[in-house]
This record gives C-alpha cells, structure tokens and sequence, in this order.
C-alpha cells in the first residue's frame, strides 16, 4: 500500500510507512527499488525489524487455528449427505 | 484399498459416475474447512453446521456445471461463501459486498495506530516509533500457542469486516497461496494484498493487546 512520501527524508522510510509496506514486502509486491528501501530501513531500525517480526509471529499463530478444533462431523450426517449423494447420482 | 482421488480430473470423473467412495473422500478432506470458513459469517455453530449443509447439497446438485475452469476445492469455497453471505445477511451479520471499492475501503485505515508514531512534522525523526512493539520473543511457547491467545486471534478475525476476514482465513488459516484467494473471491492481485495487510495488521495489534496483559 502507498502511503505518502515525506520529501524531506529523501529516500528513507520514516517507520510509519514502513509498516504499511510490511505485507507487500513479505508477499514479493515490491519493485527491487522499494525492496531495497525498505531492507534498508530495516537493517538500521531495530523496532521496525521487531514489528515485522511480530507479523510474522502472527501469522505463524494464525495458521495454528487450522489445527483447532474443528469438530469431527457427526457420523449421521455424513451418511445422510452420502445418501442424497447416491440419491441424485446412482452409480 | 481406497482409491487416489488427489487428482481433480480423476475425483471429478468419480463424482459425475456417482462414486460414492469419491464423496465420501471430499466429504472427510473438506467439511472441516469448511465449517471453520463457515463458522466465520455466522453467528453460531449450528447455523455454519447448516450453511455447509446446504453447500454440500448445492454441490452435488452443481456438478454437472463445474467446468473445471478453477480447481475442485476453489469451486467448492466459492459455493460455501455465497451460501454463507446469503445466510449472513439474512442474520445481519455480514454486509453484501455492494461493489469491490466498497468492500476494500472497509475497515481501511493505518496499520499501527498513528499516535504511536512522532508527528510527521517532528524536528527529529519525524514518523519514527514513540511506543515501538515490545518484542514477544521472550515470550514462552507455550503462552504463545495458549488457548487464550488462538482464542484471541479467533475473535479478532471473526471482527474484520468480510472481505478482510474471508482472505485472512483463506490465506493464513488454510494456508491458501495468494492466486487461489483471488481466484476464489474474483479480486486483483493487489486487492488481495490491500485486504491481507488490514487483516494481518488488527491482528497483530489484538495479538499484542493479548500479550501484554499477559504477566510476564
């Protein structure tokens, strides 16, 4: 996502618009220019680097709800859904 | 031994001859999936247990129609989510996507709270972090994975306004690859990635909420 441009910093991110670059950074929708911009900023701002951290912890845990518990679907109704099935497909 | 019906060509093939074992195995692969999507337009679980009732019908009614133009499984959540949005309005507790635009200014707004940041007018490092993130690397695994913690991340997810949360669940909860989402919702590349980074962002910030009223 854009955000404006502080003229007065040239080419640095001020972190504020680093964080909004965040997810196009990890998902490769950056030009090599911006890339650079922002790996940059990175390796001299260790909150922004712990920022990018923590989204990346978040989606670590986000993936965990995968294996939550989803309820196992009741038997009856897998055998009726297996009866309308082969209701409206004989084999 | 079972049959392999990993292939979309060869499950297709079964479903249309009136396989049963090809049901069965799509039933067993994709009902929890399903349900967890489900679970996310609808305000209880024995209303999502419907909406996947009905999609599963609308399946073996629709697959004469599936042209195989998407893969199986995007044919499949699509069904799920129209059947699912439908339900949601009708419980109000989704917003029909009344345009794309619509859908993405949604819940628009910065990725970390402004007033974290000094002002972009500072003498000094205008826009630098005030009130940076507290690393959470110290924090132990477990209080990580707690159940409180995914419980959390459960509900914040389930606050996103709809387009948001349908490719937050699709992408980081299934594990979906970003052309697949697109594919299934019909919204550009940098749509999906607009919507992905608000998502991520208020979840990050309910992750943090969470972990910092955690006693260290």
């Amino acid at each position: 996502m854009r955000v404006m441009r502080l003229p007065w910093r040239g080419d640095d991110l001020a972190c504020r618009e680093l964080v909004e670059l965040v997810t196009d950074y990890l998902e490769g929708g950056l030009s090599r220019r911006e890339r650079a911009r922002v790996r940059r900023h990175l390796r001299a701002c260790p909150h922004c680097t712990g920022y990018l951290e923590q989204i990346r912890l978040t989606i670590r845990l986000t993936g965990r709800l995968r294996l939550e518990d989803v309820e196992a679907m009741p038997a009856g109704r897998r055998d009726e859904l297996l009866a309308v099935f082969r209701a409206a497909r004989p084999g | 031994m079972p049959r392999d019906y990993t292939d979309d060509d060869v499950l297709v093939d079964a479903l249309l001859q009136g396989d049963g074992d090809a049901f069965a195995w799509l039933l067993d692969i994709y009902d929890g999936p399903l349900r967890r999507l489900a679970r996310m337009y609808v305000a209880t679980d024995a209303v999502a247990e419907d909406v996947v009732g009905d999609t599963w019908v609308a399946v073996i009614r629709g697959l004469e129609r599936f042209e195989r133009r998407s893969s199986l499984k995007t044919w499949l959540f699509r069904i799920l989510m129209n059947v699912a949005r439908t339900r949601g309005v009708r419980e109000h507790r989704t917003v029909p996507f009344s345009s794309a635009a619509g859908a993405l200014e949604e819940g628009a707004g910065p990725a970390v709270d402004p007033s974290r940041f000094l002002a972009l007018d500072a003498p000094q490092n205008p826009g630098a972090w005030a009130a940076p993130p507290v690393p959470w690397d110290e924090k132990p695994e477990t209080t990580l994975l707690a159940k409180e913690t995914l419980a959390g991340i459960g509900a914040a997810i389930a606050e996103l306004p709809p387009a948001q949360r349908e490719v937050i669940t699709l992408r980081d909860v299934e594990g979906w690859s970003a052309s697949e989402v697109c594919n299934a919702l019909d919204i550009s590349e940098t749509n999906q990635r607009v919507l992905l980074h608000r998502a991520r962002a208020k979840v990050r910030q309910a992750c943090e909420n969470l972990l910092e009223d955690e006693p260290r």
